[in-house]
């Protein structure tokens, strides 16, 4: 077993033992990923932005209803879910795209051949987020959750995944023979995962056309899936990644990555249902969703003590490495996100949980706390191997930290706790709906300030990117990376 | 691990994950008939058309499904029977000809499974929860001046402001106070807002079904 192990692990090992035959090659796949993976990066950032723009909006309208009030194209029901579709398609899947084909090229040693199919792909992938949205806002949506898009869009949209997928499978198809290191394995799913579910919820959806409860059982299905198979996955796939790499330390443990793998591969597909306890469902599917969730235990506390264990000794890295500060912040996120996830599927918990903003700070924590600190961290990597130059300043990557780690962490908190406290009033017959939903308030007042974090933060982040496009950067050679205490000393 | 190995373990997963949560689901409750008395009489659900089929239209296009659900727990999963928002679970036959099915996913209002019942009483008030369709018309156009506090937006587009013409309309709004329009002008629905009050006022779940029981609130 000791020969896979080291075998493994030459992929994810320290800078120090890299010949020169490998320095040429990781360049050449770099310099070939240049364009399509700057404009995937590029559009994923604009996408941010709108939808922080955008989530704003819809924070303080649940604050003050009357904010941009009697336009139909800026009503919370609709201004909401073109937040969550900007967001989840626009910033999030592209996101995952770009890193993810980064990662693919490098650990399967492959350059990326004609970059422009897969430009060609991004480009569908734009217009159809861009169409989407207008849709939504238009009052075109499909009302189904991360299914709103309406028909044409989702068939625009599968048309540019379908190019950008069969880049990664030629990647996949032209890899240096020999074994798969664990980033791969994960990768491997994502894009596969990623294929069938999209085609099969809008196939199930618009063309067999499944009715009543079962449009919300694919659509529970669906979105589960899009954020805890296909971002998750990416995620995941990166951290395993980067703490090797940045800390030059193998993987800890190459058997309970596979075993959180596949346990990972195996439950996490059955877990979607939680979202529907109480509602008209029979009881064994969401009983088998429950056990699910609670089975995940195994797959989570494995990749944990994994991440750990691999960081052991370097904690250090968490101070002065941008990648590795956003990246291990959403190594805990995720299993923070998973204990709650845990917790609340449980019918006792759920039955104050369950419709209520709690299940939303529950998704907001994987795709922002986890997943998207992780795809930042994945960005201050990559960005420079792609411009050939360093990220000007540690001090903006800090303060792109703080709005994102703060202004993150207080949405998603208040918005959990608001939501428990929603869920006891309306638990509480006595209590009017009128005061059900003033005890809202001050959680929505948090929220908002949590927002004015995010732009900044964002803002911040996306004035960086535009300089490393500019080739504005400093000089490549030393990353940059946090000021130590003793560095600040000399100034 | 071996490639053939990991492709061939991330198709089975999904495949049988798939499989389970979608596919199985559709052959148990994809062909739910509506529910018939002995004589194949009392017929519920029945396929509603006509103006309350086009008021869902309109309760999707506004994204209403976002803040409200329309889904009943029994009284072993949460409260919604003592607050008076139905009088039995809802399950899978409520929905049959419900497209999209919008149950909701957050309450930031109140459910409305039953918004269309009669019966039904709310338990903070003792009152029931039934609304006539002036009211719904108020607290669609100027939601704060129904219910206190209240988060909605107001859907103020669905109406239309007008000079009077000769007599008042039947169905124009009485709007007092701050929400009042000035003299010799009316605000009326228009037919977006009927169709969606027409629907909001239809919905009833409370038909007795046998495969659930009944319920009623503890006191």
């Amino acid at each position: 077993m000791s020969d896979i192990l080291t075998q493994d692990q030459t992929t994810a090992s320290a800078p120090v033992s890299d010949t020169e035959i490998v320095k040429v090659e990781r360049a050449l796949i770099d310099q070939s990923a240049q364009a399509p993976l700057l404009f995937l990066y590029t559009s994923a950032i604009l996408w941010l932005l709108t939808s922080t723009i955008l989530g704003t909006i819809a924070a303080i309208k649940l604050q003050q209803p009357d904010f941009l009030g009697g336009v139909p194209w800026l009503t919370y029901g609709r201004v909401w879910p073109a937040f969550t579709n900007s967001f989840g398609y626009g910033w999030a899947s592209q996101v995952a795209m770009g890193t993810g084909i980064w990662l693919v090229a490098r650990l399967a040693h492959v350059s990326l051949r004609r970059p422009t199919l897969l430009i060609f792909g991004t480009v569908f992938w734009n217009v159809g987020v861009t169409a989407g949205v207008i849709a939504i806002l238009a009052g075109k949506g499909q009302g189904i959750e991360w299914l709103e898009f309406p028909g044409f869009v989702q068939a625009i949209l599968f048309a540019g995944f379908v190019l950008v997928g069969a880049w990664v499978a030629t990647m996949f198809r032209l890899r240096r023979p020999g074994h798969a290191y664990i980033s791969l394995w994960y990768l491997a799913g994502a894009f596969f995962w990623f294929a069938w579910l999209y085609s099969a919820a809008n196939l199930m959806i618009g063309v067999v056309h499944v009715h009543g409860v079962v449009q919300a059982v694919v659509g529970a299905w669906y979105a589960n899936n899009f954020l805890s198979l296909w971002l998750t996955s990416i995620g995941l796939g990166s951290i395993y990644y980067f703490i090797p790499k940045v800390s030059g330390k193998p993987v800890h443990s190459y058997h309970l990555a596979s075993l959180g793998f596949w346990s990972f591969a195996l439950l996490a597909g059955w877990t979607g249902m939680t979202r529907l306890i109480g509602g008209p469902l029979p009881a064994w599917l969401i009983t088998v969703s429950i056990v699910a969730n609670i089975m995940m235990i195994i797959p989570v506390a494995t990749v944990m003590v994994n991440f750990v264990l691999t960081l052991r000794g370097n904690y250090n890295l968490i101070y002065f490495s941008p990648t590795i500060r956003f990246v291990f912040f959403g190594a805990i996120a995720y299993a923070v996100a998973s204990a709650l996830g845990l917790v609340s599927s449980l019918r006792s918990v759920a039955s104050i949980t369950q419709y209520t903003n709690f299940s939303i700070a529950h998704s907001q924590l994987l795709i922002y706390a986890f997943f998207s600190m992780v795809m930042f961290g994945s960005i201050y990597y990559i960005v420079p191997r792609l411009v050939g130059c360093e990220w000007l300043s540690s001090r903006l990557i800090s303060l792109h930290f703080l709005g994102a780690a703060y202004g993150g962490g207080l949405v998603i908190l208040t918005t959990l706790l608001g939501g428990i406290v929603q869920g006891a009033a309306w638990n509480n017959p006595e209590e009017s709906s009128s005061l059900v939903i003033q005890s809202m308030a001050p959680f929505i007042v948090g929220r908002c300030i949590g927002w004015i974090f995010l732009i900044f933060g964002h803002l911040f982040f996306a004035l960086h990117f535009l300089t490393m496009l500019l080739r504005l950067g400093r000089p490549s050679g030393r990353p940059t990376l946090f000021p130590t205490h003793h560095e600040e000393g000399a100034h | 691990m071996r490639f053939s190995t990991l492709f061939a373990g991330i198709f089975l997963t999904f495949a049988l994950a798939w499989f389970g949560e979608t596919v199985v689901p559709n052959i148990q409750l994809g062909n739910l008939q509506p529910q018939t008395d002995e004589d194949g009489g009392d017929i519920y659900p029945v396929n509603n058309s006509g103006i309350a089929a086009r008021g869902r239209k309109i309760y999707v296009a506004e994204g209403c499904f976002y803040c409200h659900t329309q889904q009943v727990r029994g009284s072993q999963g949460g409260s919604d029977i003592d607050r008076g928002w139905g009088s039995r679970q809802t399950v899978a036959r409520d929905y049959i000809y419900t497209d999209p099915v919008v149950l909701g996913l957050t309450r930031n209002g109140p459910d409305l499974a039953n918004m269309g019942n009669t019966e039904l009483v709310d338990s903070s008030t003792g009152k029931k929860r039934w609304k006539d369709a002036a009211w719904h018309y108020a607290h669609l156009y100027s939601p704060r001046s129904e219910v206190e506090g209240s988060a909605m937006p107001s859907f103020s587009y669905l109406f239309e402001k007008r000079k009077i013409v000769g007599q008042r309309s039947e169905d124009a709004l009485k709007l007092e106070g701050e929400y009042a329009v000035e003299n010799g002008y009316e605000v009326v629905p228009n037919s977006d807002a009927k169709a969606l009050v027409a629907y909001l006022m239809s919905l009833d779940r409370s038909h007795a079904l046998k495969e659930v029981k009944q319920e009623a609130p503890a006191k």
